[in-house]
């Protein structure tokens, strides 16, 4: 593993009977760097998302996510992340500092780090008047930048991203965009799933999914250039078009 | 007579009406017009669309649709129009076995077998409601999915569809931006891009998060924000071009390009929100 790489696979294979989700793919993210991983519906990004965050056994194939082996570390995997997805949502019935209290407690921070840490969160999001009340009652665009802030609680080195803007208003999805190249900028890797091919912009590499393997992986512009696109919605309809594979 | 005509309606939740979901909402949809409900969650798209097919009561405010009141004439409604429901919700007429089956067969159909269904049930329906049928869809499936609702429209049916995706509203003839219950604008995607009360600009440099940061601290401008390869820029009409280069020049930005931009719906979306 080269130095500064996260995420490294290698071969990374999941078959369910004869159905190959993911087919061989090989990849590695750097320390810091926004990734975007994109793929038609059913091209087998989640599977593969599953595997690496140490949910789903791989078939054949290599990958360590934050210098930890899939197969045999799994546990320390999932204490090295960090998950949100646009269905994963915070507590409902809990308030905004309990939901904190409660996700640090799960990954065993100390009551010290859950203290300064919430007291750090409410300040960033200006949420302090807003500490005690229940979830439920708050607008959608500060639940979402609060589930964000919950993933990244326990500082991990990586933070999975799982359409996390799915129907969000266009701006508290640049406000949660902010957020995400802030985390980097803090030397967090943030692998990312999107549909908004404007998002697709935003990382610093992104991979394309066909068929449960990575057709192109490249800087955006490198994309652009290679496949003769203007824009990566483009690039994206020119290597998707051609899946075999339905929903 | 429109398709689908809507009047003062009023609609919350709640034991005190502590939620309110749709205000003072009134539009008419012409017979064969594909018309588009532009929206994140929470802006009342569904509510929308759930009493318009007879399936929740407004509090105030009237609906009819294809000439038939919501209210008096549900069954009438019901036997003439599609509905394509964004989010499933358990039946509980069924087992939960029953249940699992029934979403088990739901959920591996692709939005295209879905729109089919929701034409088939009734034949040849008058009016269509579809709720986000594209979301957390692909780009190629989303694509191919507003090319069959050409097709539809083509045989004169009327559609409602509602999407949060701010791309989608240039396939629709007219569209309400909706937002928090209240719809901000309504017309032809074309006029609404016209009526954008600013000028727009269209910045990018190598480093781009320095350069946003940058736009952030000048206070001349109204607004910066990302948006695909560029940061645009929201300026007052008939802002100078000169200020803008200046103040790039003077933030040591290297490497800049700048250029005049035509706004897109997501840029009239948030200036209407942030209004």
């Amino acid at each position: 593993m080269t130095k500064g790489t996260v995420i490294q696979a290698e071969g990374l294979t999941k078959q369910f009977g004869d159905f190959i989700a993911v087919d061989h793919i090989s990849f590695e993210v750097k320390k810091g760097e926004i990734f975007g991983f994109l793929g038609a519906n059913g091209a087998g990004k989640t599977t593969a998302m599953r595997m690496l965050c140490g949910l789903s056994m791989p078939t054949s194939g290599k990958a360590t996510v934050a210098g930890f082996d899939v197969y045999k570390e799994n546990e320390a995997i999932k204490r090295s992340i960090g998950y949100m997805s646009q269905k994963f949502s915070l507590y409902e019935d809990l308030t905004v500092k309990e939901n904190m209290r409660f996700y640090g407690g799960i990954y065993g921070k100390s009551d010290a780090f859950i203290k300064q840490k919430t007291a750090f969160i409410l300040e960033h999001l200006k949420l302090e008047k807003e500490a005690n009340l229940l979830v439920k009652s708050l607008p959608l665009g500060w639940k979402q930048k609060l589930a964000f802030s919950v993933a990244v609680f326990h500082e991990p080195e990586i933070v999975f991203l799982d359409e996390p803007t799915g129907g969000v208003d266009p701006v508290t999805r640049r406000e949660f965009w902010s957020m995400i190249y802030e985390a980097a900028d803090q030397g967090t890797t943030v692998f990312v799933t999107t549909h908004y091919m404007d998002e697709a912009e935003y990382c610093n590499r992104v991979s394309i999914m066909v068929d449960g393997r990575i057709e192109a992986l490249d800087t955006t512009i490198a994309l652009k250039k290679k496949y003769e696109a203007d824009s990566m919605d483009e690039v994206f309809l020119k290597l998707a078009r051609g899946a075999k594979r339905g929903e | 007579m429109s398709a689908v005509s809507i009047s003062h309606i009023y609609k919350t939740y709640g034991k005190k009406k502590e939620v309110t979901a749709l205000t003072d909402i009134s539009f008419e949809v012409t017979k064969g017009e594909l018309f588009g409900i532009i929206g994140p969650d929470g802006a009342g798209k569904t509510s929308l669309f759930r009493i318009l097919t007879t399936l929740l009561l407004a509090d105030k405010g009237e609906a009819t649709v294809d000439g038939f009141d919501v209210v008096k004439d549900f069954k009438s409604i019901r036997k003439r129009v599609g509905y394509m429901p964004g989010k499933f919700s358990l039946y509980p007429d069924l087992t939960v076995e029953e249940n699992l089956n029934f979403f088990a067969t739901i959920f591996n159909t692709s939005i295209k077998e879905k729109l089919a269904l929701s034409c088939a049930l009734i034949h040849k329906p008058s009016v269509l409601f579809l709720d986000e049928p594209t979301t957390g869809v692909d780009a190629v499936s989303r694509k191919e999915f507003w090319g069959m609702l050409k097709s539809l429209k083509e045989q004169g049916i009327t559609i409602l569809v509602s999407t949060p995706y701010m791309d989608e509203a240039s396939m629709c003839d007219r569209v309400a931006l909706l937002q928090k219950g209240s719809i901000m604008a309504i017309d032809t995607p074309k006029a609404i891009v016209e009526a954008f009360a600013y000028d727009l600009w269209a910045v990018k440099a190598p480093a781009m998060l320095p350069l946003l940061r940058q736009l952030h601290q000048f206070d001349k401008i109204i607004r910066a924000y990302p948006s695909g390869v560029y940061h645009h820029v929201v300026v007052p009409k008939g802002f100078s071009e000169e200020i803008l280069k200046e103040f790039l020049v003077a933030s040591k930005i290297e490497g800049w390009e700048l250029h005049k931009q035509e706004p897109n719906i997501e840029d009239c979306f948030m200036s209407l929100m942030t209004e």
